[in-house]
């Protein structure tokens, strides 16, 4: 007893003044400012990033045209006037193509400048004439004022991508050409339209040539593969492993299983179809079914964690209802829980399928990024796919293709939201809450 | 696509039988049905699985072995001495003559015998495809009159039905498994051949990575060098920047969401959080290498650094900025998993907000968000895309992040993408960096799934 009153307690009495009060509230707001901070770096990074997207991509859905009086000159197209289809097809159009610029400049003789005079016009230019006089070979004879497309390097000039200020060495086109560019636009010859190109052909080595759409198309029928492989199993395990499955060591394993491949990285998927689908089974490569099998593979266990989620959220007491009126346990699964979570299953496959829209890295491994310049007809076809025609448009050295790069890039984003927009829809409008 | 055709005949021929099947049961059952053990349509669907499934099956093993028996039935019918001792040389002379088969148009130049073998090619396709609609109709419908026959008002159909439902059921669930193993056996076997070339301890410990054989022997670098440490490095380094960016952010934007965010705010972030978590990484990889690249490049030269164009800092922030909603979405679940009474204990004893965050919740949360972090160090190394675009190809053994570095991803991808044969020690090594990330990624997974399940069960 003596002990506490020789011994006075060590009391640590809080520091109550007002200056301390100051500092843990100066320390509050930055916590609090650290936290908006941080969202607002997020955010700024997310919008720096579909900023210049959009910035250096916009300009790939027009094209810069020039309209040119052109002479179907029935000398060069048909001169025995037989109006063959065969003969039709087979003229030098880019003879015309050049003839009509030279008719426009005619005080450029030399052959050099003659050169560098057709290079203002794209590379397809004679097809596109071609076509125009197969369609309507009354037009042969005649002058018709054609808008052609320009040279990628023209476009770029057009569209301010290519800076007038630097050196005549350190451009792509020359002054000349410069020159007469400016006396095209003097004359209102030059004019902007969608670029249908873009939307309706595949690769090419040539930027005014290329387009999205075998890409887009390849896209299309890998998602059909991967969607008719993932949606069924996926659904079908996870009703097991949710309604049926006994608790034991093997479905354990299973659980833990699936929960690790979600994690696994995409391109070690890409290995295992190069060893197995294209070396053991010897499936085709750079086939859109090889790229669905892989992708299937890597969705499964992300449609199977939703669903089960989905699956979760019923109310036992819808199973318990229809167990009553003597259902047997797999009619009440497929009569009643399974569409009562459809909602939540469809949503987490349109989730799925749509990361697997955006996976690249497996599909380099399985070939799929040949340069191919058609359209794939079937599931067998030579293909690429929106995002690896994304990569490949970024290593091309040319600058025409950077705007291809973010044009596709923006194609890919906008068919993302769509699907996801289907998602949130989907959600809001269907699901119940218990 | 014959196959396809087949399929769906088969498919056509069990929708029959099911029809054939429920209008059976119809007839036994009698007026009223009463007798009948199950409904209707189980009975359909019990004949149509008899037709179908053995249907399905022989037709699967029929495409497993049809082209082998043809290839040797073509090749016997060679004319001798035509058919090479060297199995890689008959390989040739097989794709040659299918080649011949479905060409549109003969060469002038082919060999004639190689065409008559292609035109006993195609016709022996021809009988095969017919020989297969033969037997595929004929086991469909032995199936289907055997299991018809079987029908009686006694006969359980909706037991057995089910029965092979709930089968099929199991088998898909042991699909997650038997990708698991292939993607280990393809990834082991093709490893253990790189090893047989490579000695282990190479690959392991070596310092040089240069991975180009040579097609001679006698050219310049011709051995090739597989030491594997830079690309160690490279991954390390490239993480441990895109963790440095990432988990401070996510944590933080993790904390203001859960504690200091209205609800008006949180609607507004946690879309754009989930925008930033969807889009593509070849996006993220093209962000890098065009705009921040030059920008951090622009930005060392105008205070005298010498940064390269393809630095590892570039890459290792945009992938910072790309984990940053998943380290947000981990730390934001665990945190509010953080009972509310601990915050409101330390509330009443007088704490601020960022006081009961920094001393009750983070440490209470601290085993959750390190497995989130771990689950995000995993996800950064087999990353791939970022860093094929934005970092280099140089295996330079270096930790300056101003530096090009390469990854293991990106030398996988590398390896592998083009022509390639499938015995050169230059791409079984993809296999083997392939195999090394697998397991790395696998324990980390583990761990930190491990983590922040047993995590979570102490708190509910």
């Amino acid at each position: 007893m003596t002990d506490l009153a020789v011994r006075p307690m060590a009391l640590r009495r809080p520091d109550l003044s007002a200056t301390r009060l100051r500092r843990r509230y100066a320390a509050e707001r930055r916590f609090r400012f650290y936290g908006i901070l941080a969202v607002a770096v997020a955010a700024g990074m997310l919008g720096l990033l579909l900023g210049s997207i959009l910035y250096k991509g916009y300009s790939a859905f027009y094209r810069t045209e020039i309209a040119l009086p052109v002479n179907f000159d029935p000398a060069v197209i048909d001169p025995a006037g037989t109006r063959d289809p065969a003969v039709i097809a087979a003229a030098d159009y880019a003879k015309i193509a050049r003839d009509s610029l030279n008719a426009r400049f005619p005080d450029v003789s030399s052959r050099a400048d003659r050169r560098a005079l057709s290079q203002l016009l794209a590379a397809g230019t004679d097809l596109r004439l071609r076509a125009i006089a197969m369609k309507n070979p009354a037009i042969i004879g005649t002058t018709a004022t054609v808008e052609l497309a320009a040279s990628d390097d023209v476009d770029m000039l057009m569209k301010g991508r290519i800076s007038r200020a630097v050196g005549e060495a350190d451009r792509t086109l020359t002054d000349k050409q410069l020159a007469w560019m400016d006396e095209l636009e003097a004359d209102g010859l030059v004019a902007y339209s969608l670029n249908t190109t873009f939307f309706t052909a595949g690769d090419s080595r040539e930027p005014e040539e290329a387009g999205v759409l075998g890409a887009f198309i390849g896209s299309i029928l890998t998602m059909l593969v991967t969607l008719a492989l993932a949606f069924p199993l996926a659904v079908a395990t996870a009703v097991y492993l949710e309604e049926f499955a006994p608790k034991n060591r093997w479905t354990d394993l299973i659980e833990v299983n699936i929960n690790n491949l979600a994690a696994v990285p995409s391109i070690v998927f890409g290995l295992l179809g190069l060893a197995i689908f294209l070396g053991f089974f010897g499936l085709p490569r750079s086939a859109p079914v090889v790229g669905g099998l892989v992708l299937a593979l890597m969705t499964l266990p992300t449609i199977i964690i939703a669903t089960r989620a989905s699956l979760k959220a019923v109310p036992p007491s819808i199973r318990e209802a229809a167990y009553g009126v003597g259902a047997s346990s797999l009619q009440v699964v497929t009569h009643h829980v399974v569409p009562l979570a459809l909602p939540g299953i469809l949503t987490g496959t349109i989730i799925g399928m749509a990361r697997a829209l955006g996976e690249t890295a497996p599909l380099l491994m399985i070939g799929m990024v040949a340069f191919i310049v058609d359209v794939p007809k079937g599931f067998t076809d030579a293909a690429t796919v929106l995002p690896v025609q994304v990569y490949l448009w970024a290593d091309s050295p040319e600058r025409g293709f950077v705007e291809k790069t973010s044009g596709a890039i923006i194609v890919l984003l906008v068919t993302l939201i769509l699907m996801n927009g289907i998602a949130v829809f989907l959600r809001r409008r269907f699901e119940r809450r218990w | 696509m014959p196959n396809v055709t087949f399929l769906v005949a088969t498919l056509l021929l069990a929708t029959v039988a099911f029809v054939i099947g429920r209008r059976r049961a119809v007839e036994v059952g009698g007026p009223r049905r009463r007798d009948l053990h199950s409904l209707p349509s189980y009975y359909g669907l019990y004949v149509a699985l008899w037709c179908g499934i053995p249907a399905l099956a022989v037709g699967a093993l029929w495409m497993m072995f049809e082209p082998g028996i043809v290839d040797s039935l073509v090749l016997d019918a060679l004319p001798a001495g035509m058919v090479p001792a060297d199995p890689h040389q008959v390989s040739f002379l097989q794709t040659a003559i299918r080649r011949l088969a479905n060409a549109a148009v003969i060469p002038s130049d082919a060999d004639p015998a190689l065409i008559a073998a292609a035109a006993h090619y195609n016709s022996l396709q021809q009988t095969a495809s017919l020989a297969l609609a033969a037997v595929l109709l004929a086991v469909g419908i032995v199936g289907l009159v055997w299991a018809r026959s079987h029908i009686s008002p006694a006969m359980r159909a909706r037991n057995r039905v089910e029965k092979l439902i709930m089968i099929a059921l199991f088998v898909c669930s042991c699909l997650s498994v038997l990708t698991t193993i292939a993607i280990v056996l393809s990834l082991i076997f093709e490893s253990i051949r790189f090893f047989q070339a490579v000695p282990i301890t190479d690959f392991l410990f070596g310092l040089e990575w240069s991975p180009q054989t040579a097609m001679r022997a006698d050219q310049v670098g011709s051995s090739g060098a597989f030491g594997a440490v830079p690309l160690f490095l490279g991954t390390a380094l490239i993480t441990a920047i895109s963790i440095v960016v990432a988990v401070p952010i996510g944590l933080f934007v993790a904390i203001y969401l859960a504690d200091y965010a209205s609800p008006r705010a949180r609607a507004v972030v946690k879309p754009l959080l989930e925008i930033l978590a969807g889009i593509p990484t070849v996006v993220f990889g093209f962000f890098a290498a065009l705009t921040v690249a030059p920008f951090l490049r622009g930005l060392g030269g105008s205070i005298g650094l010498d940064v390269a164009s393809e630095s590892a800092l570039a890459a290792g922030v945009v992938m910072g900025i790309m984990i940053v909603p998943f380290v947000s979405s981990l730390s934001d679940d665990v945190m509010n998993a953080v009972p509310q009474s601990l915050r409101d204990g330390s509330a009443a004893l007088g704490a601020t907000k960022s006081e009961t965050i920094r001393q009750v919740v983070v440490p209470a949360a601290l085993p959750g968000i390190v497995g989130g972090v771990l689950l995000a160090v995993s996800r950064a190394i087999g990353e791939t895309m970022i860093v094929v675009m934005a970092a280099g190809l140089a295996a330079n053994l270096t930790v300056n992040p101003l530096e090009a570095v390469t990854t293991v991803t990106v030398q996988i991808a590398t390896l592998l993408v083009g022509d390639q044969e499938f015995d050169s020690p230059k791409t079984l090594a993809a296999f083997a960096l392939g195999l090394l990330l697998f397991c790395v990624t696998l324990v980390l997974n583990l761990v930190a799934l491990h983590v922040v399940r047993k995590y979570r069960e102490k708190y509910d």
